[in-house]
């Protein structure tokens, strides 16, 4: 309560974790996405096998937490002679993980698409693919921004996690600066306020973009 | 059924009332409009509305949909605030309050109180359906009147009965028809023993074959000749054979008031008839327009 | 049994397993206990959130919808970490690292279940509201005979997943030095250098939990979604 000027001094570290928290959301996200096609389109195959697969697939990663994941891939895979750096372990499990929610989205939208879209499709010869190209994809992957949007809002906040591998990400460097500058207060408030501005940008333009969504196609 | 009601001729003209002819202790009307106005931004719904219902007289609000009659009734209830004008009832304001000589808005509590008064039946019935008939209408006795649980039941069994549903009181509302579930609102709202009671386009949400039974006890509620009644209606036959007064509105003013024969048989102005003829006299109901 | 042996590793050591498993339970018994108190403290704080955001008053409704915003917006570990360190130094007082881990999950969540609230109060059907002021009901008696008695149960399948994320939170006040499952996991690990049966042990229980209370959350929406209308 004594002090008032702003804690500006504390940024230049923080600020460099920032780079490696951007790095890992980022890569992670490009995997979490690839996730998201390849698991949820095997949800949605004609093979029952294929769907089996990736429902349990879904049901492992949503039901263990990601720490865990983490720390599973970071601790115990070295026994196995698969040696990860922070950054990979990172990179796998939240990408893997994420992907596991984000196939949940790619198959509820693409089931959202009105069955008379893909009969207007067949009633004009198109092939099985045509029309999921074409037709259902397009007007799925419009649907599907706003809850990726959401994903990746927390998956940002997931990133958080690996600095407990030791990732020198944001959080981990608010974590040194906690015992070296013994500033825990300001520290950790900062740290709170940079991932706020971190998220929040993403946040509007979700909320943006549904509410575009909404007006123009209802 | 009590025996019909003498047919009175009164002045035509709107905003003039007619001298009380029931028995009335006081004198004063039970519900008094001065210069009431309401707009919802820029939509005027109601202009400078002047209006006296004495006690236990039944007046029809009939109009066109947008005429304001549900906006009428509403403020009477405290649903809508009026823009400006007062409401008294039972010779107390009702929107407002005296102090010191003024009038200022009334506060949460003098609307509690002077809303107590009131009861009101909706279009959607608006039944409780997390509760069982019986509670549905013990509900109000029990926590708003503070009436013992006994007592409480006992008014709630003898106007569910009253209302021919005496036999339903472990239902849910969900296993009633809609008719049957207005007229258990009906008896939610009459347990309460208000001095006037507002019924607003009560049968409109309901199958035809059902609205009759709704009817049926809304004939009784008037046939006994004690309450006070506000109905907003389509039910043109209905209302010439029930009302006392007809008032029709139109866009936001009452254009014609007087008994049924008149208001029916010979309305003065041309909106009136114009409104009238879609009805075309026939015995039925026209969906709401 | 013999152990699980793949090429000069040992995959598997039964042996070992068996022996960790009790206390592996124990720890087990602080990460449900964390997560029901969290959870309480969550539906508890989630209320007066969701009336704060629907109120007439406007600075209220900004104040508590930008809170609302704020944490969830922020990853609940640095809202831990926030808290046992940056606001015990502030305030000047120590708590334990387990209250602060509960503390921490009941305010993060309650930010969510505001909001599930709030989506409940606001499917309620608006002639709910009239009937109770036309038949005189208080505010009070509205909200607890009338209005939350229709908005709660359809809400609570959310509610039970939110139950099942916060149990798969709590790993994280392991970073605050609660010794739950995991970091009792790790603890075992460290000390014997052999992590897979450990963390693996821990996968499983958080899965078999997990697994088991979502089967109950969908039982719990498929009751309610026959019993209504």
């Amino acid at each position: 309560m004594s002090k008032i000027h702003p804690p500006f001094d504390l940024l230049p570290p923080l600020w460099r974790g920032v780079g490696i928290t951007l790095q890992l959301t980022i890569l992670a996200a490009v995997l979490a996405v690839l996730t998201s096609f390849v698991i949820g389109f095997a949800r949605l195959a004609r093979y029952r096998l294929l769907r089996v697969l990736a429902t349990l697939y879904v049901e492992i990663f949503r039901g263990t937490s990601v720490l865990v994941q983490l720390f599973w891939v970071y601790y115990v895979l070295p026994f196995f002679n698969l040696k990860l750096t922070a950054m990979q372990a990172g990179i796998l499990v939240l990408g893997l993980n994420y992907g596991a929610y984000g196939s949940e989205i790619v198959r509820s939208s693409i089931l959202a698409i009105p069955k008379h879209q893909t009969e207007a499709g067949i009633a004009l010869n198109m092939t099985p693919n045509q029309i999921m190209a074409r037709i259902i994809l397009p007007q799925a992957l419009l649907l599907m921004l706003p809850p990726f949007g959401n994903l990746f809002i927390e998956l940002l906040k997931g990133t958080a996690l690996v600095s407990l591998i030791t990732l020198s990400d944001l959080m981990f460097q608010g974590t040194l600066m906690r015992t070296s500058t013994l500033r825990s207060f300001e520290v950790f408030s900062l740290v709170l306020i940079l991932y706020f501005l971190l998220a929040y940008p993403i946040t509007l333009a979700v909320r943006a973009w549904e509410k575009k969504l909404s007006q123009g196609r209802a | 059924m009590a025996g019909s009601r003498p047919l009175k001729r009164r002045e035509l003209s709107s905003g003039v009332n007619p001298p009380a002819e029931k028995e009335n202790q006081t004198g004063r009307p039970m519900v008094k409009y001065s210069h009431v106005s309401k707009a919802f931004g820029k939509l005027k719904v109601l202009r400078d509305i002047n209006l006296d219902i004495e006690k236990n007289e039944i007046v029809a609000v009939i109009g066109p949909s947008g005429s304001g009659k549900t906006t009428l009734i509403r403020m009477l209830m405290t649903l809508e605030k009026p823009s400006s004008g007062t409401i008294e009832v039972d010779g107390e304001l009702l929107w407002h309050e005296r102090k010191n000589g003024k009038l200022v808005p009334a506060s949460e509590g003098h609307l509690r109180k002077v809303r107590r008064k009131v009861g009101m039946v909706f279009q959607q019935f608006n039944l409780f359906p997390h509760m069982k008939i019986l509670r549905n209408v013990t509900e109000a006795p029990l926590h708003v009147l503070g009436l013992p649980r006994e007592e409480a039941e006992a008014r709630a069994v003898e106007m569910l009965e009253k209302v021919g549903l005496g036999d339903k009181l472990d239902a849910y509302p969900a296993q009633l028809s809609g008719g049957q579930q207005q007229r258990v609102a009906i008896a939610r709202a009459l347990v309460m023993r208000p001095q006037v009671m507002l019924f607003d386009e009560v049968t409109s949400a309901l199958d035809p074959e059902l609205v009759g039974e709704v009817l049926a006890v809304l004939r009784e509620i008037a046939a006994e000749g004690d309450m006070t009644m506000i109905i907003v209606t389509h039910e043109m036959d209905f209302a010439r054979e029930v009302a006392d007064r007809i008032l029709f509105l139109d866009g936001g003013v009452i254009v014609e008031e007087g008994p049924p024969q008149a208001i029916f048989n010979n309305p003065r102005h041309k909106r009136t008839r114009e409104f009238l003829s879609r009805f075309c006299n026939s015995p039925m109901t026209p969906a709401a327009i | 049994m013999a152990p699980i042996i793949v090429g000069n590793t040992i995959l598997w050591d039964w042996e070992y397993a068996v022996q960790i498993f009790p206390t592996l339970l124990a720890a087990l018994k602080i990460t449900i206990g964390a997560t029901l108190l969290g959870f309480a403290l969550a539906c508890i704080l989630g209320l007066p959130l969701a009336f704060g955001r629907r109120s007439a008053c406007r600075p209220l409704t900004l104040l508590t919808g930008g809170l609302v915003e704020f944490v969830r917006s922020t990853p609940l570990l640095a809202q831990l970490f926030f808290i046992y360190w940056g606001l015990a130094e502030f305030l000047g007082v120590t708590m334990s690292a387990f209250t602060a881990g509960v503390t921490g999950l009941g305010i993060h969540y309650a930010a969510y279940l505001s909001e599930v609230y709030r989506a409940g109060i606001d499917a309620v059907p608006r002639g709910q509201w009239e009937a109770a002021t036309a038949l005189g009901f208080s505010a009070l008696r509205t909200w607890t005979n009338i209005i939350l008695p229709q908005a709660i149960p359809p809400v609570l399948p959310v509610m039970g997943n939110y139950l099942i994320g916060m149990f798969k939170d709590t790993p994280m006040l392991s970073a605050i030095t609660v010794v739950e499952l995991l970091q009792t996991a790790k603890i075992i690990g460290t000390r014997s250098f052999r992590f897979v049966e450990p963390f693996t042990i821990v996968g499983l229980l958080f899965l078999l939990l997990s697994y088991l209370s979502s089967l109950g959350v969908a039982r719990l929406e498929a009751r309610f979604k026959r019993g209504s209308a």
